[in-house]
């Protein structure tokens, strides 16, 4: 392959940020996601172990889920055991906790959280409503299925689900992470488009750029 | 509250209606509206506006607006119903007579499509975002169409008449069910 | 006096280029004069109540302007009850509002009543008092978690949410429901009291004051909570009525309206309640007001565990409730909510569905049009404790 071909190419996979006026687009990326293979198997055996035994989720309650990670970090609960914190901005946090249904103006501010956290990231999402829409599966105004919109590690069903069985959604995801059984971030990246076609299929107004990196 | 029904009647032609000790309505015509709102609230002591909401009657093809006020010293809610055309679907604003009605209109602008002209910030979108469709709250607007269309359905979901059902699941091949051991028995 | 015109500043000038534009006393807010900043506070931030934003223009950390959104939590509930019957609908007004359910619950089932014409049995409106009265005691443990918490007093959340556990677990034994309880039928309540439940809420009620009086001493007696929240967000006597403020919010500035004993509901004209006002109408006000509400919370559920009968029916029998026709009509009823008057609007045109149901919460108002008033010229730090001292809950503004 020639050189003009591959720049050809490279034009073509930037990203158009079509939301954004025209002279604000210089000011965004417009590279795409891309996924990341493990260097050395040992090495990410050992990191996985490092990353599932700190867990700091991002304190964003995107439904009333959100009211059952209060209690889980008082004395009786108490999740800091496990080494699962409450992180104040997307940037230092590892989990994305999806508290509930999402209405059509989270979705939008769940997908920029989502791009802003830092790799590797997982997924939680809680309650029946994330799974297909639970007791809001004909509502106008919340999305059915989460995982449409970007990819989930684990699922707690329940309406509304126990602390316990949030920490039991925990430890699962620790152990999906130690078998690197994990790789959300990747699938995000692999399925950009079809991720963003279903985006911007609910959120009409769509004025960001197309990754919030 | 029979003295203050009594003297809104000598004033305008009304309809009341008794729902409980605490709880009175009344029909009025649109144009006498702002008089009886702003009589009420100067003279009669009903200062406070509980809220303002409209129900949908397509079928007849009109509004009806509810005006919920309350009266501190007798307390009593007294609901001021309204009947407004469904086609047109305009109403005067009384964003003058209390500082929070403008809310209440730009709900009713945004869910239901009632134009209030003069209403502060009536055109900002309240809780939708973008929204293209007709407005939700009207009775046409059928919102688990819209879902279907709209939103991915996890396969697995499924609707059943129950006698059809039965009779495919149960009777087609008919298998005595294990007795099942009650505490009564 | 040394004479001016003599000195070496007589040609001072303040340099006013730096300061905003003034007309009238206001400053002119012009974001293109780089004097002002936008910034949005929410949805993604832990110091916003619930799920909402606020959209600051600020001048320095001094907020000059603030606009409400919500909208993040809107699942149409008035659209979803409007296409199912009544006893369906009846199992998802409680998710309207996550800390404090039983007020829809109730509000809802007493309105299907009073459109069919049921009466309920004597019992279960006694139990349906206490577990209202439990669901304040509920909201405000977690209010007074919160206002600690947006002053940085974190070891008070900590104490108060670990106790509202605790009543969690209570209503978890009378209910089966930790956080939505489906408890309030229509036709009465689901389930009698199980056996020891007044002593564990006797022994609960102990505890809990134990835990106020501590609250107390490191809450209200604190210097620093004091100099933040005394002359935060003064709510006058006169803007009340004109912004239809309910509630504690109403009462800390002197207005005498409780829905409980203005228009009692259920049990409580029986019970020996009092209206608690205060007259300042600031932040610090209304704390201490909600504080005393807790006690008076306290000492009713203790009189209603002293009044409920032993024996008693819990059910009126209803028709079949999947053909379940009410007859047309309209009606309003309402309750008092942590936050203020909470009340449901139901008109049935005689079908099985209900023509439309509408959900009138106290928050409605407290944090849109109130908000944005208190909100200007306070700095920008005190905007988390203002917003949780209106006790603001998104999910019952946009339903």
């Amino acid at each position: 392959m020639d050189k003009k071909n591959i720049k050809k190419i490279e034009k073509e996979m930037k990203l158009a940020n079509e939301g954004l006026p025209e002279k604000e687009r210089s000011l965004f990326s417009d590279v795409r996601p891309t996924s990341v293979t493990p260097l050395n198997k040992y090495l990410e055996k050992f990191l996985n172990w490092a990353r599932a035994e700190s867990l700091w989720f991002l304190g964003f309650g995107t439904g009333c889920g959100a009211i059952e990670l209060r209690p889980l970090m008082t004395s009786r609960y108490d999740v800091f055991r496990y080494g699962i914190a409450p992180r104040p901005t997307p940037r230092q946090s590892s989990v994305f906790i999806i508290g509930g249904y999402a209405s059509m103006k989270t979705v939008k501010r769940i997908v920029r959280s989502y791009e802003q956290m830092q790799g590797p990231k997982f997924v939680i999402a809680l309650g029946s409503c994330t799974i297909n829409g639970g007791m809001y599966y004909d509502s106008y105004n919340t999305i059915n299925r989460i995982d449409h919109y970007i990819p989930v590690d684990v699922y707690i069903a329940g309406c509304m689900p126990r602390p316990e069985s949030l920490i039991a959604g925990f430890n699962k995801l620790k152990e999906k992470i130690k078998a690197g059984e994990c790789d959300g971030m990747n699938k995000y990246a692999e399925n950009f488009d079809w991720y963003k076609k279903n985006q911007k299929r609910v959120i009409k107004d769509w004025n960001m750029p197309d990754f919030n990196w | 509250m029979k003295k203050i029904i009594n003297r809104i009647k000598e004033k305008i032609e009304i309809v009341s209606l008794k729902q409980r000790d605490d709880l009175y309505f009344i029909n009025v015509k649109e144009e006498h509206i702002i008089f009886l709102l702003s009589y009420l609230k100067e003279q009669e002591g009903f200062t406070h506006l509980a809220f303002l909401q409209a129900v949908d009657y397509d079928k007849y093809n009109m509004f009806q607006l509810t005006y919920m006020l309350y009266n501190y010293d007798i307390k009593v809610n007294f609901g001021i119903k309204v009947i407004i055309d469904r086609e047109k679907s305009e109403m005067t604003s009384i964003h003058k007579l209390w500082a929070h009605a403008w809310q209440y209109q730009r709900e009713l602008h945004e869910l239901f499509g009632i134009n209030f002209p003069g209403s502060p910030r009536v055109d900002e979108s309240f809780v939708l975002e973008g929204w293209e469709e007709i407005p939700p709250m009207r009775r046409d607007f059928d919102t688990k169409e819209y879902s279907e269309k709209t939103f991915y359905q996890r396969p697995g979901r499924s609707t059943n008449d129950p006698k059809e059902y039965m009779k495919e699941k149960l009777y087609k091949n008919f298998v005595e069910p294990p007795k099942i051991r009650r505490e009564d028995d | 006096m040394t004479d001016i015109s003599k000195s070496k500043y007589k040609n001072y000038k303040a340099d006013r280029s730096k300061y905003p534009k003034m007309e009238n006393g206001k400053a002119v807010i012009d974001l293109d004069s780089h004097k002002f900043t936008k910034i949005w506070q929410g949805p993604q931030h832990p110091g916003v109540t619930g799920n909402m934003s606020v959209e600051l223009i600020i001048n320095g950390d001094e907020i000059m302007k603030a606009k409400t959104h919500v909208g993040y939590l809107h699942r149409g509930f008035e659209k979803l009850l409007e296409r199912r019957s009544y006893i369906q609908g009846f199992t998802i007004v409680c998710r309207i509002c996550v800390p404090e359910p039983d007020t829809n619950e109730y509000c809802y089932s007493a309105a299907v009543e009073e459109l069919a014409g049921i009466e309920i049995p004597e019992k279960a409106q006694w139990l349906r008092t206490l577990n209202l009265e439990m669901s304040r005691i509920g909201s405000f443990l977690m209010w007074i978690g919160g206002q600690a918490s947006a002053l940085g007093l974190g070891a008070i959340g900590q104490w108060t949410i670990g106790m509202r556990d605790f009543w969690l677990d209570l209503f978890e034994e009378m209910t089966g429901g930790r956080v939505y309880h489906m408890y309030m039928i229509p036709g009465g309540v689901r389930k009698n009291l199980p056996a020891g439940f007044k002593e564990k809420t006797r022994d609960l009620i102990l505890k809990t004051r134990k835990l106020l009086y501590n609250v107390e001493e490191t809450f209200f007696n604190n210097a620093i909570v004091k100099s933040r929240l005394k002359g935060l967000g003064i709510i006058t006597p006169e803007i009340v009525d004109e912004y239809g403020i309910v509630g504690p919010n109403a009462r800390a500035s002197g207005k005498e309206y409780d829905v409980r004993m203005n228009n009692p509901y259920l049990k409580y004209g029986e019970l020996d309640i009092k209206m608690l006002t205060s007259t300042v109408g600031d932040a610090y006000a209304r704390a201490e007001l909600r504080y005393q509400e807790m006690h008076q919370s306290l000492d009713l559920i203790s009189q209603i565990l002293g009044k409920i009968p032993e024996t008693g029916e819990i059910q009126t029998k209803l028709p079949n409730v999947l053909h379940w026709k009410i007859p047309a009509g309209q009606t309003y009823m309402k309750a008092e909510s942590t936050r203020g008057e909470h009340g449901f609007y139901m008109v049935s045109d005689g079908t099985k569905y209900p023509r439309r149901v509408f959900l009138r919460g106290a928050s409605y108002t407290h944090a849109i049009s109130v908000l944005e008033k208190l909100a200007v010229n306070i700095s920008i730090s005190d905007l988390a404790a203002l917003m949780v001292s209106l006790h603001t809950c998104p999910p019952e503004i946009e339903r």
